[in-house]
């Protein structure tokens, strides 16, 4: 467990040494700019447009982090060679791999822990001044802790989407890792739609095959929660558990088969 | 070369570059194309998918756009063809990617409604949109205010319009206000008194752009009673000088008027060729209710 957790603090430094956090200034200058800016665009909707917009490019970023990075960070070190050097020590393989998932997983709880932050100051900035009937009349208030739960639940979505990645770059190539976890990732998204397929096909076999896609293909629509906690609608804690333990139970099977593959690999 | 030589060359080029990009508006100016904004997707469940799980950003978008298109439309140039024709279909795929996206109902519906050329002159599209809503969120009275208000001010359908306020007044939480005003639609319907008492409510709204367009309304109802008192002026002026043209210099003249009346956007009213007293085109209140956009004489 130590040489994981050794193995997870040299992931999280490369992520500093390979500027991976430059990311969040982009994310600073983009809430700032907006919140600016979009008072005058938006006949009143500025709170609402600058939650939206801070939970999706909290979203988006944290995607790229978690797809770009979790692609390349063992077929790198193969690539590289530098993986015969540390397979030599005594590591195991499924460490190996824990590790790397639990150092990427540390940069993208950095960085969504900086741009909940910022998030928050920029709705703070935004909310003072305004009356107390105008701010009764959102559907939220400006700090609203709900906000908490979408953020949580994008961080749930990206742990998920980084274990796709990673299992896809035990065996694959960094290009076919990204086109593998984009595609899930997408697909993903129309889960609710696969399990109607024999609806909209109208045929039963596709209607068995819709149906057992919809239950082994992992369904990102779950964790996207942002539009209710924007419009103040009630995220049960209930909804939260489960959510976070379907994410759980799927990413250690894909962690599992990760280290599976990656044990097997013959690095001779 | 060096590296200093290099980096005074790419700053040379790069104020060459300003420079150009400066002067060229004053010398050569683009091509002005005056031509209707495109909408690529019109149809809203095709842009949900597409937008996997960013639709409540997608919804801002496309919502600033429809305020965009209708703001560019109502203050275009005068030589500008008005056309509104992208308003629905902008609202309509906001509201599908974000269906609890209030504003977006409650603009549409006094947008959609106002009569051309401030607005598209669609009381119909109002309320396919405020109906489209309320299937949403069954439990939002405003809605049904607003559909209301619909049917009163632009259709002049007094009886749906009280049966819409009725029925916002029976949703739990709904103000104390509704159910009277409903039974004062239905009593005086087209009354300005009725009137006043709808937009007196709606301009004690939380929302300023609601506050705005209430206060605008009363505003034409004031005008309304103004133009009354003109008209019996006017009417008195020609019935005591047979066979000459009423206008506001003759009245000025014999002593009936202080000077040439304005209302309250600063416009000159108008005396048309049958002798009525309207607003002008150009007044900020115009049209008013029951008044041609097309023939406001």
């Amino acid at each position: 467990m130590t040489a994981a957790l050794s193995v997870a603090g040299a992931v999280f430094r490369e992520s500093v040494r390979d500027r991976i956090f430059y990311n969040l200034v982009l994310f600073a200058v983009l809430l700032v700019g907006a919140s600016i800016v979009i008072g005058q665009l938006t006949a009143g909707q500025d709170v609402k447009i600058i939650k939206d917009l801070g939970l999706s490019a909290t979203s988006v970023f944290g995607l790229f982090i978690s797809i770009f990075v979790g692609i390349n960070i063992v077929s790198k070190e193969v690539e590289r060679r530098s993986v015969y050097p540390l397979l030599a020590k005594p590591i195991r393989r499924s460490e190996f791999i824990i590790g790397k998932y639990v150092g990427l997983l540390l940069t993208l709880l950095m960085n969504i822990l900086v741009m909940t932050v910022a998030l928050y100051s920029v709705l703070f900035w935004l909310k003072r001044g305004v009356p107390e009937n105008i701010q009764g009349a959102w559907d939220a208030p400006a700090m609203d802790p709900a906000l908490l739960k979408a953020i949580g639940l994008i961080y749930v979505d990206l742990a998920l989407v980084t274990a796709l990645a990673v299992l896809f770059s035990t065996y694959s190539s960094p290009m076919l890792s990204a086109v593998f976890t984009v595609c899930l990732y997408v697909v993903g998204q129309f889960n609710e739609d696969l399990k109607r397929l024999d609806q909209i096909v109208g045929a039963p076999a596709a209607g068995i095959i819709g149906k057992a896609c919809y239950y082994v293909l992992p369904d990102f629509a779950k964790f996207d929660v942002k539009l209710a906690v924007v419009h103040g609608v009630t995220v049960s804690g209930g909804y939260m558990l489960w959510t976070t333990a379907y994410a759980a139970a799927y990413i250690a099977a894909l962690l599992f088969g990760a280290c599976v593959i990656f044990s097997r690999r013959d690095f001779k | 070369m060096t590296r200093v030589a290099a980096g005074a060359a790419a700053a040379l080029c790069l104020s060459t570059a300003v420079v150009l990009h400066a002067s060229q508006g004053a010398r050569y100016p683009a091509p002005v194309i005056d031509r209707p904004d495109l909408l690529y997707v019109r149809s809203g469940p095709a842009m949900k998918r597409a937008a996997l799980g960013y639709d409540g950003f997608l919804a801002d978008v496309y919502w600033i756009r429809a305020l965009q298109h209708f703001g560019g439309e109502r203050t275009a140039p005068p030589d500008h063809v008005r056309n509104y024709a992208l308003l629905y279909p902008l609202l309509d795929l906001t509201t599908t990617l974000d269906p609890n996206f209030n504003i977006a109902y409650r603009f549409g519906s006094i947008y959609l409604g106002e009569p051309y050329p401030g607005g598209p002159g669609r009381p119909d599209l109002a309320v396919a949109l405020l109906r489209k809503g309320i299937a949403a969120q069954p439990h939002k009275w405003q809605y049904m205010q607003d559909l209301g208000f619909v049917y009163y001010w632009h259709l002049q359908d007094y009886k749906t319009a009280a049966a819409w306020f009725q029925k916002a007044s029976e949703v739990p939480g709904a103000p104390s206000w509704l159910r009277p005003l409903a039974a004062v639609t239905l009593a005086e319907g087209g009354h300005r008194g009725a009137s006043r008492t709808i937009f007196e409510q709606l301009a004690q709204s939380e929302d300023a752009w609601l506050r705005d367009s209430a206060q605008r309304r009363l505003r034409q109802l004031d005008t309304m009673d103004v133009i009354d008192g003109l008209q019996a002026r006017v009417n008195a002026y020609a019935r005591a000088h047979p066979g000459e043209p009423v206008t506001w210099q003759r009245l000025v003249a014999s002593g009936a008027l202080p000077g040439v009346p304005v209302d309250s956007s600063g416009t000159p009213f108008i005396i048309t060729s049958a002798g009525r007293v309207t607003i002008a085109r150009e007044s900020g209140l115009f049209p008013l209710p029951g008044q041609d956009p097309e023939n406001p004489s």
